[in-house]
């Protein structure tokens, strides 16, 4: 055979998953036909709040092409609720079933779903349901829904608070509130917005009668979750149940929770025993997959005449929707945890107030509280820098955490792993030339342009551990797995508990193979995605991919070449101590034996090795000791068009620190990637409810997504600080992007408005709402 | 209704409803795949085809108005064995991630290119003002029209 170099990790390589995606020869949900294949169409409330009188399918059901109406009559005493597995402690948990029951709480709850011979005809059909529905008065806003006599979206609650956070007495934080120069008050709103993976949500699902087993491919991240959901949901022994994510088009975390539509679609395909499959349009996507953020934070913090900022008192009030997806009421915990960001504040003192409203369930979307938390926490150190006097940057150099703090626990409990911020901070300021762009902006600012720059040094949690903090309603906890099969050949198959959807996994765990054995990269195979394939994993989200999953290969690895070291050993006549491995050979003195010849060896077996079983594979599952905090600084400037209020960015420069990577083009494409999502929340994205709850953003004419034009070419560098909580020292890299890139730019846009009496600004930064703000200061001045 | 294309160089016969999308024709009745949708409102041009050489989305026309035409989808942009310098310049640029907006982004941008071998930044994203990707913030598309303009170019 011919030699065949292998890849080495931290290689810049091409991705192995693109021939089939570059040539449309991949195949996402809607792709997949079976024979006997319905479609599914969902009849949905017209209505944000009221009782359902009616619903009658008869018309519907005599359609020619039409197989079955089910509404929630069907449903009743044979399948659970929507699955919910992050009910908190003293949480007001609200039943969700998967059709409405008596109830509509947001528009487009599904209430009946229409299977039919065809996708035309099922769509026609549903249009037949007739529903009535008395409208009951809806609530939207989070804070009126707190108020006395807000309608409550579930009356027997008697409350729309879903769960409250207390802040517990600190006797430390009212102190140094009381001793501090000065104390800055914010209202911030992260608006709602909406995930938009190009490939909406679909499911296609296939109950055989024979073995009495129900398939389900869906365009999930998680795909052992929603089997486990599916199956506690329809009442089916979760080895009857077998859950396949093909090619996913993109998650961003609206992909990580079970969706009432995955388990109805199993018991419709087990009601009516043929395949049926639903893909959402892109309406429903809008209006019915979660969406992300949505909070009002109030901050106070008190801060020295130094400019240091010794404490934080806030609340937030979170947007839970109309049910609690599986970790929507949990997100807004990070951003109490990561309050402190990567400066040293010494007390934090946090209220959440998760709220019910009727609009749709929020949930994680990339970043998942932690955006919420660098938004404050940078928008308090710009406030703090000009009622000091002192440059932005001089604000954060002094707050943040020196290099020798690591590790660091916060007021909050988080404990940062490692990080080197000043490091950070001085690349950065050197690669933007911050002198230099202070000074352009100011001659700028004398010719009377709008020119700001901006801002953020953030940190943020990835590749979230240890379990003990698992709640027993997701069946599992923040480990991943991974399993190595070498075969005879000695070509490899990892199959991987995460659920890679765009990341590029099947490279870059193929380079750690590859890497690892000295075998070509084209010799190793990555599978993912099957329940019944893989072992048992969590899933892809929260950066944890290559921290958690990426370990658990590594893991694997290691204790396949500790058992092919052991037969190398006996192969060679040589004691295991002398057996050494390197190059993708096992050594011991003159002698070499090939990676490969101890594959075969160990399947063959006729020279059999005392102790040991034939074959060469291993499984492992890594339990992260704690969570990795990578970090970054951006920069950016912009300038404001004063007539139009038109918004450009001119620059934007990240440098971040992710500890080691593996493949760094991918890197490259995670942090771009993410950095234009942050932006296009700063800038243009927004989901809007009007006052009775209807939805004013359902399609992507009303929805404003970033696009190509809208950007400069951004500027990447990085510094590398390993994590020591990992063999491969990564730190996570999904959502950093969208962290830092956010804040940033409101610090810019406020930068550049400044001069003109704007003193504050909420997202999204459209041209309308500038040249409001502008209008409105110069009024006032 | 009656309906004759030539979708990826050969002439295909059908009966089709009046109403049924060409994008629906082609992924449903033809089982080219290739080209998704992600809207339906022609806004994020997931569904981008040929018709007569021109960008198209496929999304908002009616299978029976591409009749008598000439039609590519993602499938046909190269011949089976190869692949054209949009999608090489795509693979080596890392232009995609999750790969469902790839599709109709390389259609785009082939079209660009077949009118303007030599874009500038600017121009190239300006020509993919109908196109929406959620995943790479577009910085590597464009690296990635740029890859192949070269090689369109001769120069690479």
């Amino acid at each position: 055979m011919k030699a065949v170099k292998p890849v080495m990790i931290g290689e810049r390589i091409k991705r192995r998953e693109d021939p089939r995606l570059i040539r449309g020869l991949a195949s996402y949900t809607d792709d997949l036909k079976l024979h006997g294949m319905l479609h599914a169409a969902f009849v949905r409330s017209d209505h944000a709040a009221g009782r359902i009188l009616e619903v009658d399918a008869a018309r519907a059901r005599q359609r020619d092409g039409v197989v079955g109406v089910f509404t929630y009559d069907d449903l009743r005493g044979r399948v659970g609720r929507s699955p919910c597995t992050a009910i908190l402690p003293g949480m007001n948990d609200a039943p969700h079933p998967l059709l409405a029951d008596g109830f509509v709480r947001y528009v487009g709850q599904p209430i009946a779903v229409v299977v039919a011979r065809e996708r035309y005809l099922a769509r026609d059909a549903a249009l037949d349901v007739d529903v009535e529905i008395d409208p009951l008065p809806a609530v939207v806003d989070p804070e009126r829904a707190l108020e006395a006599g807000a309608p409550l979206v579930y009356p027997e609650l008697g409350t729309n608070v879903c769960w409250h956070q207390q802040p517990e007495p600190n006797p430390e934080l009212e102190r140094l509130f009381v001793e501090a120069a000065g104390v800055v008050k914010l209202r911030l709103l992260n608006q709602r917005v909406a995930p938009v993976p190009m490939e909406g949500r679909a499911v296609l699902a296939h109950f055989e009668e024979g073995p009495g087993k129900l398939t389900v491919w869906t365009s999930t991240q998680t795909p052992h979750g929603v089997k486990q959901q599916i199956a506690i949901c329809l009442g089916l022994p979760e080895i009857r149940v077998r859950v396949i994510a093909p090619e996913v088009g993109g998650g961003f975390g609206c992909k990580i929770p079970a969706y009432p539509e995955e388990c109805l679609l199993g018991f419709v395909s087990r009601s009516l025993r043929r395949p049926v499959k639903w893909a959402e349009t892109r309406t429903e996507n809008l209006m019915n997959t979660t969406h992300g953020r949505g909070h009002v934070e109030y901050v106070e913090a008190a801060y020295g005449a130094d400019g240091t900022v010794l404490a934080l008192r806030g609340k937030s009030i979170v947007e839970v929707g109309g049910y609690a997806s599986m970790l929507g009421a949990a997100i807004p915990t990070f951003t109490h945890l990561l309050a402190c960001g990567p400066y040293g504040i010494r007390a934090v003192s946090w209220e959440i107030v998760d709220v019910y409203t009727n609009t749709m369930a929020t949930e994680a979307y990339r970043g998942a509280g932690r955006p919420e938390a660098a938004y404050i926490a940078e928008r308090v150190m710009d406030e703090v820098a000009l009622r000091t006097g002192l440059d932005r940057v001089e604000v954060r150099r002094r707050n943040l955490l020196p290099a020798d703090a690591f590790p660091y626990t916060t007021p909050t409990g988080a404990v940062y792993d490692s990080g080197n911020y000043a490091a950070t901070l001085g690349k950065a300021l050197a690669r933007f030339d911050y002198a230099a762009a202070c000074r352009e902006r100011d001659a700028a600012r004398a010719q009377g342009r709008l020119v700001g720059i901006g801002l953020a040094t953030f940190t943020e949690i990835c590749g979230l551990g240890p379990s003990t903090g698992a709640s027993a309603l997701s069946r599992h906890g923040t480990w991943e797995s991974a399993e190595v099969r070498v075969e005879p050949t000695g070509n490899v198959t990892v199959l991987t508990g995460v659920s890679p959807h765009g990341q590029g996994q099947e490279t870059a765990f193929a380079q750690m193979v590859s890497d690892a054995f000295g075998i070509g990269i084209d010799d190793v195979s990555v599978v993912h995605g099957d329940t019944d394939v893989v072992p048992h994993g969590v899933g892809t989200f929260g950066s944890r991919g290559l921290v958690v999953g990426g370990t658990a290969l590594r893991m694997a690895t290691d204790k396949i070449l500790v058992k092919a070291r052991r037969i190398a050993a006996h192969l060679l006549k040589l004691p295991e101590e002398r057996v050494s491995f390197e190059d993708g050979s096992f050594r011991g003195g003159e002698i070499a034996l090939g990676f490969r010849d101890v594959a075969m060896a160990a399947h063959l077996w006729n020279d059999p090795v005392p102790g040991e079983e034939p074959g060469l594979e291993a499984v492992a599952r890594f339990e992260p000791p704690g969570t990795t905090f990578p970090f970054g600084v951006h920069f950016c400037r912009v300038e404001v068009d004063p007539d139009t209020g038109e918004l450009e960015i001119q620059r934007f420069v990240s440098v971040d620190d992710v500890g080691n990577v593996i493949n760094p083009l991918l890197a490259d494409g995670q942090r771009l990637g993410g950095i234009v999502q942050g932006l296009g929340q700063a800038l243009c994205e927004e989901v809007r409810y009007d006052e009775s709850g209807q939805l004013l953003t359902a399609t992507l004419m009303d929805y404003a997504m970033p696009r190509a034009a809208m950007f400069p070419r951004i500027e990447l560098d990085s510094t590398c600080t390993p994590t020591p909580l990992n063999p491969l020292g990564a730190k996570g890299i999904g959502e950093l992007g969208t962290i830092g890139s956010t804040p940033c730019l409101v610090s810019a846009v406020l930068d550049a408005l400044r001069p003109l009496g704007v003193t504050h600004l909420d997202m999204p930064l459209t041209p309308h709402r500038l040249w409001q703000a502008m209008r409105a200061a110069e009024a006032r001045s | 209704m009656k309906l004759r294309v030539r979708v990826n160089g050969e002439w295909r016969e059908d009966d089709v409803p009046p109403r049924l999308l060409l994008v629906h024709w082609l992924r449903e009745s033809l089982s080219l795949t290739g080209t998704h949708i992600g809207c339906e409102t022609s806004v994020c041009g997931a569904c981008t085809v040929h018709l007569d050489g021109e960008p198209v989305k496929s999304c908002t026309l009616f299978a029976v108005q591409a009749d008598g035409r000439e039609l590519t989808t993602i499938e046909g942009l190269a011949p089976a064995e190869g692949l054209h310098p949009v999608q090489v310049g795509f693979w080596e640029e890392h232009g995609l991630q999750c790969g469902y907006c790839t599709p109709g982004m390389i259609m785009s941008c082939a079209a660009l290119l077949a009118r303007n071998q030599a874009p500038d930044d600017a121009e190239i994203r300006h020509a993919l003002e109908g196109n929406v990707c959620r995943c790479t913030g577009y910085q590597q598309i464009v690296d990635a029209v740029q890859h192949a303009a070269r090689i369109v170019r001769g120069e690479a």
